[in-house]
């Protein structure tokens, strides 16, 4: 009995020693897939820790409950950039250093080879990816397809269900652009009261044939099933549809809105070292391009971009599939995370009321 | 001649002496402290996973520190004059010295995130003020009005006074679709933001429809689970469980496989020929689809009492009622329906108070007009504002607590039977 005893303590300290040392939560579906080959896997091949992906609808939600309830259980977390500026305006990330991130493969030095507003207080850019919209090829013929973003809400020529995101980010701006604004008075416009009017005008105007979705694998499911034919979605999660699944799914880059996504670590993370050593490996040049090989994310150092990246397939050549590929710019918003930290709340209210509004 | 009463009526006693009365009350007394010490384990396991969760829940609603904590200089300023009151040196002064503090403590966004609550497009001053904050010099007025002009507007100063104690009932009169004017008086939002008193109204209504609904399909299979000889009963019980036992996410998203544009029961109605391609129903992503999905999944709570209240009752009062001459109908609304109330009232209440807070189901196949009050308080967490989100909850308490007071005047919890 006593040998028993002995016998099983042990063996349950073991099972705590062989705990994952860099838990990392992210999005799920085919982007968590991705940071899971790209950078998990190479990471524990690489330096021996152990890594363990938790998939979330918006990993923004658990950090501030986790940090204050002193019970953070997360190390990496991968956040939006207005949630990321958020949230270390509140205190709830650790600071992270540029210096601690390597150099590109090219030799600049990371503070330059960064986009700019790659690298904020408290979080280091993984990849841009946009919001565009998609529609299933096989529902239009090639002649006839939609092509600008009035179509999308254009009812008559193309006929269907829409998929929009269930939220006023992105999809305000959205309806403006298809209203006729320009990317560079977006902003300007929706700060005014009737700028805010006339985005939700031009959403009355299709508001009873759109399914809303909130997480970003919904889209392609929503296209697939045929319950809409055509959505508003992450580019990443289409272009996995299309070319790893081998859906007639065709993104169109108009009235497109791209942002960084971002790499944090909450504050009070058990393991911030090995963390940080994650976060400083997945960001590196090889890092970012083991990404863009699985998702077509753009990465956010330039050193990334000089060789051509070639999708895990083998045969695609990522490059015209990344939001930042110059032909997909031509209508491109960058989303304005100064605009969202301060009407997040107020606009979502208003949203909230349209919506549930008869 | 009076008689002695003491030996007219001698004292009861017990066998070693003792008064029958008192030691009665000791013997009760101590059985009751043992049945007390009994519960003592479960019930200090209700409070403390329970009770103190609500309760600081209920705290969160009216207590939100973000501003009186990092800026109490400020704070103190404003509470010490009234609203109204023009901001002068020693208020401006009071205000850069908290700044520098914010900038130091990194406290700034919790600040201006509270007083964005009341007035947005706050929090981007706040924050790119406590940026600049270690350029600030005296004279502080023009100092911040050179940084921004709307540090001299009045509504921020209000916006700021009605965050300045920790204890407000502002999150309240949100959830209440009211605001403060510039003023410090109450209104009502405008028009296209009122949601909240609408969405409580409207989860009362399809929670009772739901109730109603579950009611009225549980009956006849609780009645029949009942009546059967016990080996079909047993199997048919099964039939019932099955699905409980389920996960909740696979039952829902079966049901959007089914309901679904171009989902099973449209595709066979197509095929029958009963709907034409453009004009399939539309049973999914809107109020039908929560209705449909949240009664299927509430409705073993309605069967379960339901039955096990069917399965006392003696069939000879229905069988004494026919021989006295009762129809069918006459029999079941006089004689059956009144026993079965207790079960009603049980599985009516669980249905009901289950289906006011459910979230999941409507959020996945609601749509935009099946949502209910549940998914804004989870918008909220997910928001961060757990302030709102707790005051919505309390709301959404109070006005389940209301109901359960009327039910006991009106039925009587004793009433209640479970089996």
């Amino acid at each position: 009995m006593k040998k028993l005893l002995i016998l099983s303590t042990a063996l349950t300290g073991l099972a705590f020693a062989a705990q994952a040392d860099v838990t990392v939560m992210s999005w799920g579906g085919a982007y968590g897939a991705a940071q899971n080959e790209a950078h998990l896997k190479p990471f524990t091949t690489a330096t021996g820790i152990k890594t363990v992906m938790i998939d979330s609808d918006n990993p923004a939600t658990p950090v501030k409950a986790m940090v204050e309830a002193n019970n953070v259980t997360m190390d990496v977390v991968s956040l939006e950039y207005a949630d990321a500026i958020r949230l270390c305006d509140e205190g709830m990330l650790e600071t992270i250093d540029p210096a601690a991130l390597p150099a590109g493969a090219d030799g600049t030095v990371a503070t330059e080879d960064f986009l700019p507003g790659a690298i904020t207080e408290c979080a280091v850019s993984t990849d841009i990816w946009a919001t565009i919209w998609a529609y299933d090829s096989t529902k239009f013929p090639a002649d006839a397809a939609p092509t600008v973003a009035s179509d999308f809400f254009d009812l008559e020529k193309f006929p269907g269900k829409r998929g929009v995101r269930k939220g006023a980010k992105a999809v305000l701006e959205f309806a403006l652009m298809a209203d006729g604004i320009a990317p560079a008075d977006v902003y300007a416009t929706l700060a005014t009261p009737e700028g805010v009017d006339r985005a939700f005008a031009k959403l009355d105007t299709i508001k009873d044939s759109i399914v809303w979705w909130e997480a970003g694998a919904q889209p392609p499911q929503l296209l697939a099933d045929g319950e809409v034919v055509m959505t508003t979605a992450y580019n990443g999660r289409i272009f996995n549809a299309a070319i790893a699944e081998g859906k007639p799914f065709q993104i169109v880059w108009d009235a497109q809105s791209y942002e960084n996504e971002m790499y944090a670590i909450p504050k009070g993370a058990p393991n911030k070292d090995e963390a940080m050593q994650f976060i400083a490996y997945a960001t590196s040049t090889e890092g970012l391009r083991a990404q863009a090989q699985y998702i077509s994310y753009g990465p956010a150092r330039k050193s990334a971009l000089i060789e051509p990246l070639i999708f895990s397939d083998g045969k695609t050549d990522m490059a015209p599939h990344l939001p930042t590929a110059p032909a997909n710019m031509t209508n491109a918003l960058e989303s304005s995370f100064e605009f969202w930290v301060d009407r997040d709340s107020e606009l979502n209210e208003r949203f909230n009321a349209w919506l549930t509004a008869n | 001649m009076t008689a002695d009463l003491s030996l007219a009526m001698p004292l009861l006693t017990t066998a070693d002496g003792r008064p029958l009365k008192s030691a009665l009350v000791q013997a009760q007394a101590r059985a009751k402290r043992r049945a007390f010490w009994l519960v003592a384990p479960l019930l200090a396991f209700v409070v403390i996973t329970f009770i103190l969760p609500i309760a600081q829940m209920l705290q969160r609603s009216v207590y939100h520190d973000g501003f009186s904590a990092s800026a109490p200089l400020t704070s103190e300023w404003l509470l010490s004059t009234e609203a109204g009151a023009v901001p002068d040196e020693a208020a401006y002064a009071a205000l850069a010295a908290d700044f520098k503090t914010m900038k130091a403590e990194r406290t700034a966004g919790m600040a201006g995130t509270r007083v964005n609550y009341t007035l947005p497009e706050t929090r981007s001053l706040f924050t790119a003020t406590a940026r600049a904050a270690d350029d600030l010099a005296p004279p502080y007025k023009a100092a911040f009005l050179a940084l921004s002009p709307k540090w001299g507007d009045p509504g921020v100063w209000q916006a700021m006074r009605s965050s300045a104690t920790p204890y407000t009932a502002d999150f309240y009169l949100i959830a209440a679709d009211y605001e403060r004017a510039d003023d410090g008086s109450l209104q009502k939002v405008p028009d296209n933001q009122r949601i909240y008193i609408y969405l409580f109204v409207k989860t009362a209504v399809l929670s009772a429809l739901i109730t109603f609904v579950c009611l009225l399909l549980a009956f006849p299979v609780a009645h029949l689970l009942a009546t059967l000889p016990m080996a079909q009963a047993n199997l048919l019980m099964i039939l019932v469980l099955l699905p409980f036992w389920t996960s909740l996410l696979v039952r829902t998203t079966s049901w959007i496989v089914l309901l679904q544009g171009q989902g099973v029961v449209n595709e066979t109605l197509l095929a029958v020929g009963l709907v034409a391609d453009d004009s399939r129903l539309n049973m999914m992503y809107n109020q039908t689809g929560t209705i449909i999905v949240m009664t299927h999944i509430l409705l073993p709570f309605m069967i379960l009492p339901l039955y096990s209240v069917m399965r006392v009752i003696p069939p000879s009062y229905a069988r004494a009622a026919r021989s006295l001459g009762a129809t069918s109908w006459t029999t079941f609304r006089r004689i059956y329906l009144p026993q079965t109330l207790p079960g009603i009232g049980a599985g009516a209440l669980l249905v009901f108070i289950l289906a006011v807070g459910y979230y999941i189901t409507p959020a996945l196949v609601g749509g935009a007009d099946g949502q209910l009050i549940s998914n804004l308080i989870d918008f909220h967490m997910d928001k961060s504002n757990w302030s709102l989100a707790a005051a919505l909850s309390a709301m959404l308490l109070a006005g389940v607590l209301v109901l359960y007071w009327l039910y006991d005047r009106l039925i009587g919890i004793d009433n209640l039977k479970l089996g």
